[in-house]
């Protein structure tokens, strides 16, 4: 695997399978951990994270893992490609910014990949497509424990996984799951959904995690709790969350298609008449759209196109998965007009028409 | 009510209780948006965290801020400031001044879940985090020979860790 042949599939988060895929787009887990015998990444000098990195390389490569996992030294990236990476949510928009020696180990499936020298030594995430908490969680412990057979862990009876943040110490786990919500949205509802899950202590994000916008009607719901619940209990947690807000988008879905069929309808093929016949596509605009036309397709008010091909048309607009595509760099006005030139070529070459 | 920040009314309010102590932040939207307190639809959770971290280092006197780190250096003014530790052991050295926090953030203050099974008791690992700023101040100096008898121990110590 190289980056160039991550362009050509839409990696596992928009396989777009799974356990309840037309509402729950993946399911991702992360663990927090740093190796006991230095300082945080943040305090550590430039010959340390030198060190760290090439002990955490080593121990990795050494992984009884198949197929084996490839290392990405990110300074050797262009920022394009290190783009290209958060685009596909395999490293945070912090490790692709960060300076000074780090990588990434990625696995072949994009499932799997394991972050060096982020604020935290080590994070490692598994990404599963749909909703797989349980699958997620079984796949990063086992590959939590085979590291943890190699390196000591900065860990402590009291206080468990030590992290740089106190707001991750403990089990050091995030779990997320992602999910579209257009019709919460359309009918309004969104926030009150929101207010509940703050309520319960689980944190809502938008596409790209902290402080991103929503856009596409996407959010993920994660732990805000690591310290004091054990994984299991947080999983539980989430588990029993995540089916009543699929309830509620499913209501307002239905509310939609009796209240008003026709002006979904309009609204679902003005949105496809748009990204099939634009010639300027902002990457905002063209998520919104999507977002329609997702939501169509879901209800049946758009035949021909499938979700898997409208999960790689979400992935491919993003700006430095588009210059990946198009060989060259773009600036923004030449994206927007490579955008839409893209979007118009892919959907007449499926030859989706409105149902 | 006023925004504590300018004197708009305040329409953001944020209560924690911490060690039966009650604090009260009312803001209106736009400096608690300014200050990022709440964000769009989520509260932000390192930004509470800045602002808690000054709130309490005042509430426990000059103690807190004297307070460093014998392993990483770090000072309880630079956590205060970054919002970030130094090392593991900081979780030691400023328990006072984390402790309320972790109960603010988590409503918890000890570790349940996962643990690992191969583990180092906790002065050991101070020790080696000593150790490798010890060898980092030696490179640094290139004090080479001083270096390579602390890489020595570092060793040895982690082979019988």
């Amino acid at each position: 695997m190289n980056l160039e042949t991550l362009t050509r599939s839409s990696g596992e988060w928009l396989r777009g399978t799974g356990p309840e895929s037309d509402i729950v787009i993946s399911t991702r887990i992360r663990l927090a951990r740093n190796l006991a015998a230095f300082p945080f990444t943040n305090r550590a000098s430039a010959h340390q994270k030198g060190e760290i990195e090439a002990i955490l390389r080593d121990r990795i490569s050494k992984l009884d893992i198949h197929p084996k996992l490839i290392y990405v030294n990110i300074p050797g990236l262009s920022p394009l490609d290190r783009q290209l990476l958060v685009e596909r949510q395999l490293i945070s928009r912090e490790l692709a910014a960060a300076e000074g020696p780090r990588g990434v180990a990625l696995g072949p499936q994009e499932t799997v990949s394991l972050m060096v020298n982020e604020e935290d030594h080590l994070r490692l995430q598994v990404m599963r497509s749909g909703l797989a908490l349980d699958e997620a969680w079984q796949d990063i412990d086992k590959v939590d424990d085979l590291i943890e057979q190699r390196v000591t862990y900065a860990f402590s009876e009291e206080f468990g996984y030590l992290t740089a943040c106190p707001t991750n110490v403990g089990t050091g786990m995030r779990a997320s799951v992602m999910l579209h919500l257009p019709a919460l949205v359309l009918t309004k509802q969104i926030e009150k959904v929101f207010r509940a899950l703050q309520k319960i202590n689980l944190a809502v994000r938008g596409l790209y995690g902290e402080g991103s916008r929503a856009s596409g009607d996407f959010y993920q719901i994660s732990n805000q709790v690591t310290l004091g619940k054990s994984e299991t209990t947080i999983l539980n947690e989430i588990r029993e969350v995540i089916p009543q807000i699929i309830n509620y988008e499913r209501q307002a879905r239905a509310v939609l298609v009796q209240g008003n069929r026709q002006a979904l309808q309009d609204k679902v093929w003005r949105a496809f008449g748009t990204l099939r016949n634009a010639t300027i596509m902002t990457s905002e605009e063209t998520m919104d759209l999507l977002s329609s036309v997702r939501l169509g397709i879901n209800l049946g008010l758009l035949e021909d196109l499938s979700i898997p091909t409208v999960n790689e048309l979400f992935i491919n607009t993003q700006p430095a998965h588009l210059q990946k595509l198009m060989g060259t760099e773009l600036d923004g006005e030449e994206r927007n007009a490579a955008r839409a030139r893209y979007l118009r070529t892919r959907l007449r070459e499926i030859g989706a028409q409105p149902n | 009510m006023k925004c504590q920040y300018c004197s708009n009314p305040a329409t953001v309010h944020l209560t924690d209780i911490v060690n039966k102590q009650k604090r009260e932040l009312h803001l209106c939207q736009e400096c608690a948006e300014k200050h990022q307190l709440i964000q769009q639809h989520q509260l932000n959770l390192p930004a509470i965290l800045h602002a808690m971290i000054g709130q309490y280092v005042g509430a426990m006197s000059d103690e807190l801020a004297r307070l460093a780190c014998p392993a990483c250096g770090m000072r309880y003014m630079e956590f205060r400031a970054e919002g970030r530790l130094g090392c593991p052991h900081d979780y030691n050295v400023f328990r006072v001044g984390l402790g309320p926090l972790l109960e603010r953030i988590h409503r918890a203050s000890r570790h349940v879940g996962k643990v690992p099974r191969h583990r180092v008791d906790v002065g050991r690992q101070v020790e080696l985090v000593e150790l490798r700023q010890k060898l980092r101040r030696a490179i640094e100096a290139e004090a080479y020979e001083e270096a390579a008898q602390v890489r020595d121990l570092i060793r040895q110590k982690e082979a019988t860790g």
